[in-house]
């Protein structure tokens, strides 16, 4: 007990003699909570529409009128030639393109039907999306519109019609941040946990001071929590920032209780700290235990469900997202954050939490020899 | 009684292009208690390979290593609390104090520096002025002496020093030896390396080890003796074209810069007045010729040569 008392009380002294790491762990959720759901955001607005009106009607003009006033579109272009607006695409400065062919109003009257003509710019899929799914909502609103205007009274009911009314449940506002922010904290802590822990280790390697504790009689398991006990600390300590910044920032405060947050961060620690200490095994060298991190972290990110939601990628992305623990965070921290989930709703995640701690510790403590 | 024993030792290291560097091959030796044993010989002569494989670092690929009666495949737990270790490059914490190091590796011991404190006396004195200072901002010899410290800090029985001199200056050298002079009073085994051939002649018993092979393992004294060739010291205004002449005398063996001077081994039944008449005749009248003794180094190059 009294080596590892030591051992903590020397991995401390470096922590915090090291500017950089205080820096770190005190910036990063600040920064990374404040910059990140503010600027990411799934709404898509200033889609820069051009239109080429061939009809220059009173119709076309409610039509135009009625686009910009919904303040999702910016017109960045009015003419009477298709081939001009299309350079307006090309140079990057138009997302959609709406044709309004001759005599439109005059069809629309007399055949009770008009063809208009949408080009998407498809290169950024989420604009052109929701961009186009707008636009034409926007016309079947102003359709209505105009039906209605050409119907007196009811005469009779040509169709039956189904209409849908909704309610957001858990998020009623749909606010982005309220999804972001939970998702953004489970990152920070996979980076404390695995990537600092990793990068501790391998700097002994790398400054040669394991060669000289190595021949020391200094216990295995002494050495590994010694390493791993103050990163687990350090990560509570960034959980703790990370929802002061949550609360103070954006108004987020936990539907679910702390301690179900808290409890599930301790078992998602020890099993992220094994990842690192396991990564120390195998890197020799800081650029090594870096440029894994990275590789981790991209995959980690980027099929964990920060972003993307895992429930609509491909089966086979779904499988190896189960290997992914970042992903189970991701999940509880929404499902206690947001939904109010209990310790009992997320019993399953806990227990395979347990099972990554195991398994990655358990390797990584026979990878790790006291030799060279 | 033997402190260490290394016996037939083999060290490969896989190299690129799936060739085999033989780092040691088969060596053996034997360091008796409470000697001061040096292993002398250049870079890459596998000396910190072979100190690794003694301090249970490195498992060598056959062979076997005793340290105070443990074997140190086998009992490496025991070893590792018996002796001190000094790597060739310093290994302790740059961002830790001079004082909060040692205290450290006392602990990790399971001693405190108040228990060992005479043995280190005399040489933590020297950089107690300084204890608040992180190691990293301490000089090379003052580092070298606090890696020394934590060293024995816990009272080792044998201790193993890798290049403990490499990079320190003259003074702080020769400071160095003084020191474990002292701790050889003390009855600890001492196993030292170090490529600088004159620090040889400052231990009870050295062994030359060259491309990991050993060379001679005897007293320097006698490795000296052993030199059976006459030796003579030339200078000259011109040393670069003395060299190529001389590499060219039938009467000479063998000739290489040594200091000031070129060292030049006769070989046998010739004389140095035909090594003068050479001389001059090739232009070098104002040349300065004179008998020498031959020191480690003229006996490691001579054995060099002989392998």
């Amino acid at each position: 007990m009294r080596t590892l008392k030591f051992l903590l009380q020397k991995e401390f002294r470096q922590i915090f003699r090291d500017p950089a790491i205080v820096r770190m762990i005190l910036m990063m959720p600040i920064i990374q909570l404040i910059l990140l759901p503010l600027a990411a955001n799934y709404e898509v607005k200033n889609v820069k529409l051009a239109i080429v009106d061939h009809d220059h009607s009173s119709y076309t003009q409610q039509m135009i009128n009625k686009i910009t006033a919904s303040g999702y579109f910016q017109l960045t272009g009015v003419s009477n030639s298709y081939n001009e607006e299309m350079k307006l695409v090309e140079k990057d400065e138009a997302d959609i393109i709406l044709e309004i062919p001759a005599q439109f109003e005059r069809t629309i009257v007399k055949e009770n039907k008009a063809p208009l003509f949408m080009a998407v710019n498809a290169i950024n899929g989420t604009r052109a999306n929701l961009g186009s799914a707008y636009l034409q909502n926007i016309i079947r609103n102003y359709n209505q519109d105009i039906r209605m205007q050409w119907i007196q009274k009811p005469r009779f009911n040509d169709q039956p019609r189904i209409e849908i009314t909704y309610s957001n449940w858990y998020n009623p506002h749909m606010n982005y941040q309220l999804f972001m922010v939970p998702g953004i904290l489970a990152v920070l802590l996979t980076m404390v946990g695995a990537f600092m822990t990793s990068l501790n280790i391998v700097k002994e390697k790398e400054v040669g001071t394991i060669e000289q504790i190595n021949v020391t009689p200094i216990r295995k398991h002494h050495f590994i929590l010694g390493k791993l006990i103050p990163f687990w600390i350090l990560g509570l300590v960034v959980l703790t920032l990370g929802f002061g910044v949550a609360r103070i920032v954006y108004g987020i405060i936990p539907l679910g209780s702390f301690v179900t947050i808290y409890a599930f961060a301790m078992v998602y620690l020890l099993a992220v700290l094994g990842l690192g200490l396991l990564v120390s095994t195998y890197a020799n060298t800081q650029q090594q235990a870096m440029l894994i991190s990275f590789f981790l972290m991209m995959i980690f990110i980027l099929l964990g469900g920060l972003y993307t939601s895992i429930d609509s990628m491909p089966e086979w992305a779904k499988t190896i997202t189960k290997f992914n623990p970042v992903a189970y965070f991701i999940e509880v921290i929404r499902m206690v954050v947001i939904k109010g989930s209990t310790l009992k709703d997320i019993s399953k995640q806990l227990l395979i939490m347990f099972g990554f701690a195991i398994v990655l510790n358990g390797w990584a403590i026979f990878n790790y020899k006291k030799r060279m | 009684m033997s402190s260490v024993i290394v016996n037939n030792i083999i060290k490969t290291y896989s190299a690129e292009k799936k060739s085999v560097v033989n780092a040691l091959n088969k060596i053996s030796f034997e360091v008796d208690k409470g000697e001061l044993f040096g292993v002398i010989g250049p870079d890459g002569a596998g000396k910190t390979s072979l100190f690794r494989i003694m301090t249970t670092l490195l498992i060598a690929d056959s062979g076997t290593a005793s340290v105070e009666g443990f074997d140190t495949v086998k009992d490496y737990k025991e070893i590792r609390k018996q002796i001190g270790y000094m790597p060739g490059k310093f290994s302790l914490y740059q961002d830790l104090s001079v004082e909060e190091n040692l205290e450290f590796f006392a602990t990790i011991f399971n001693t405190s520096i108040k228990e060992n404190y005479d043995l280190i006396k005399d040489i933590y004195g020297q950089i107690e002025p300084f204890k608040k200072r992180r190691a990293g901002k301490l000089s090379g010899g003052m580092k070298q002496k606090l890696a020394l410290c934590c060293a024995l800090i816990h009272r080792p029985t044998v201790l193993f020093l890798d290049e403990p001199t490499t990079g320190v200056d003259a003074v702080s050298r020769k400071e160095f030896w003084e020191m474990l002079k002292q701790l050889k009073k003390q009855g600890i085994t001492i196993l030292v390396s170090t490529p600088y051939m004159d620090e040889a002649s400052l231990c009870d018993r050295v062994a030359l080890l060259q491309n990991g092979s050993v060379l001679s393992i005897d007293t320097p004294e006698k490795i000296t003796k052993q030199f059976a060739k006459q030796l003579i010291a030339v200078k000259t205004e011109n040393m670069y074209e003395l060299l190529q002449s001389l590499r060219e005398c039938t009467e000479v063996e063998n000739v290489y810069p040594f200091g000031e001077y070129h060292h030049v081994v006769l070989k046998s039944n010739r004389t140095i007045n035909e090594v003068q008449q050479y001389v001059s005749a090739h232009g070098f009248k104002d040349a300065e010729l004179k008998p020498a003794t031959a020191n480690i180094e003229d006996c490691f190059i001579e054995l060099m040569r002989n392998q």
